[in-house]
């Protein structure tokens, strides 16, 4: 059996913990530069935060082509991070005990959701690694860097990625996009920061690899 | 007393500090200087990106009208505090590495060749607007001042507080780069660039120099306002 975090696991989740704010940071810099959504003099009702910029304390890049200049250089190594972690996942049979795999996990998952919200006494039987809630969160967030890297992408060159742009619904939409998924990744890590605080073990084993342990135990 | 400033041990010391700090250095990202250290390192190889992504022939959707951002919402900037007008007998100059320069009124321009491209401006800023423009491609004025093979650049100024871009060759020559002496059918309006600017495609707003005074086609290439303050250069969409 390998250990719970395997040593590129752990190099990549905190190389990805460090990109991650540079990219938040210096993105939503930018945005601040024109912080509203939609085509410009459309209403755009459904967002709360319509020229509301955000507070400089959440920025990173001072002004806006700092902020660009850190955006467009840190993409690369966030995007080539991801794709080791990726390549790993798959070469090394990883993936097994970490991704969603619906037969396997979404009885656990649906279980463990109501153990959570306190419609069930007790938890169902963890399958592996993880249990099946735990499988689905990492699985959707591992989906949504390739969106966020496509929407980036639409936003550098929507011209020269036509078929992109168009893909995802204009530039516009695809800006609007980029901030959602921007969205979720954060709400993403302030469920993942809680649940590590209430299990505190799991942090010592994405630092020191954690015990390996035998199978079936 | 025979002790020596330095040992051996301490300058080999410092000498490796002071490489460090270099290197160091020369990894810096620094908001103030983004040309500089890993960040301007980035930018070299995003400009690299950039030109391999962009192809000459590859055109912008062309929209319909009904895309075309209402009138007045359609955002307009200059740097001096008022709209800037065009001195009087204006004409457009075109210099540079060309066989025949030539010094074109509004008039001279509306006779060449005349073209509409109605496609999304996009802003570095992040906002997006859409306007029908009318003029001539640059690539036509090229050809009528005989460029020389040797330019590979272009450097456009204004009469806007020296408000000035250079871009390279390909963006300028593409077939939606064009010299706009009209948008959405009217004569350009002073807040949009009258009585000449540049209008692309391929380009961020701020390499579309508006209040057009010169055209010079360049062996090098040079800045702008807002690339010597640190927006990139290529700047290409």
């Amino acid at each position: 059996m390998p250990p719970p975090q395997p040593w590129i696991v752990r190099v990549t989740h905190w190389v990805n913990v460090v990109l991650l704010v540079i990219m938040a940071g210096s993105g939503l810099r930018i945005l601040g530069a024109h912080p509203m959504l939609g085509p410009v003099g459309a209403e755009y009702e459904w967002y709360p935060l319509q020229g509301t910029p955000p507070p400089d304390a959440l920025t990173l890049g001072s002004w806006l082509a700092g902020a660009r200049h850190w955006h467009f250089a840190f993409a690369w190594l966030f995007a080539a991070n991801a794709l080791v972690y990726v390549v790993y996942l798959a070469a090394s049979g990883e993936w097994r005990r970490r991704l969603f795999l619906p037969r396997r996990d979404l009885a656990n998952a649906g279980g463990t959701f109501l153990y959570y919200l306190r419609l069930r006494r007790t938890p169902p039987p963890q399958d592996g690694l993880y249990n099946g809630l735990q499988r689905l969160a990492y699985t959707s967030i591992l989906a949504l860097a390739p969106l966020l890297v496509l929407t980036g992408l639409a936003l550098y060159k929507p011209v020269q990625l036509p078929w992109l742009t168009a893909l995802l619904g204009g530039y516009d939409t695809a800006r609007t996009l980029h901030l959602l998924l921007l969205a979720a990744v954060a709400l993403f890590a302030l469920v993942h920061v809680v649940q590590v605080l209430l299990h505190p073990r799991t942090l010592g084993d994405m630092i020191t690899g954690g015990r390996r342990r035998e199978a079936g135990s | 007393m025979s002790r020596k400033l330095f040992t051996r041990r301490d300058l080999l010391v410092a000498g490796a500090r002071a490489t460090g700090l270099v290197a160091l250095g020369s990894l810096a990202c620094d908001s103030q200087r983004p040309r500089q250290g890993f960040l301007g390192l980035m930018e070299r190889v995003n400009e690299r990106f950039e030109r391999g992504l962009f192809r000459p022939d590859r055109l912008a959707p062309e929209l319909p009208e009904s895309d075309e951002t209402p009138e007045g919402e359609f955002p307009a900037y200059h740097i001096t505090p008022e709209v800037p007008v065009a001195p009087a007998g204006w004409a457009l100059s075109v210099r540079g590495l060309v066989e025949r320069p030539l010094t074109l009124s509004v008039q001279d321009l509306q006779r060449l060749p005349r073209t509409s491209t109605r496609v999304r401006h996009h802003c570095v800023e992040g906002w997006s607007a859409v306007a029908s423009w009318q003029g001539v491609r640059l690539s036509e004025v090229a050809r009528l001042a005989r460029v020389d093979p040797r330019a590979r650049y272009v450097e456009f100024r204004s009469f806007d507080s020296g408000y000035w871009s250079s871009w390279d060759l390909e963006s300028a020559l593409h077939p939606q780069t064009i010299l706009a002496y009209g948008m959405n059918g009217q004569p350009l309006a002073r807040e949009y660039g009258a009585p000449l600017r540049l209008y692309s495609a391929v380009k961020l707003g701020y390499k579309m120099v508006k209040y057009l005074a010169a055209v010079s086609f360049l062996p090098v290439r040079t800045g702008g306002y807002w690339e010597d303050r640190g927006y990139e250069w290529f700047a290409g969409v």
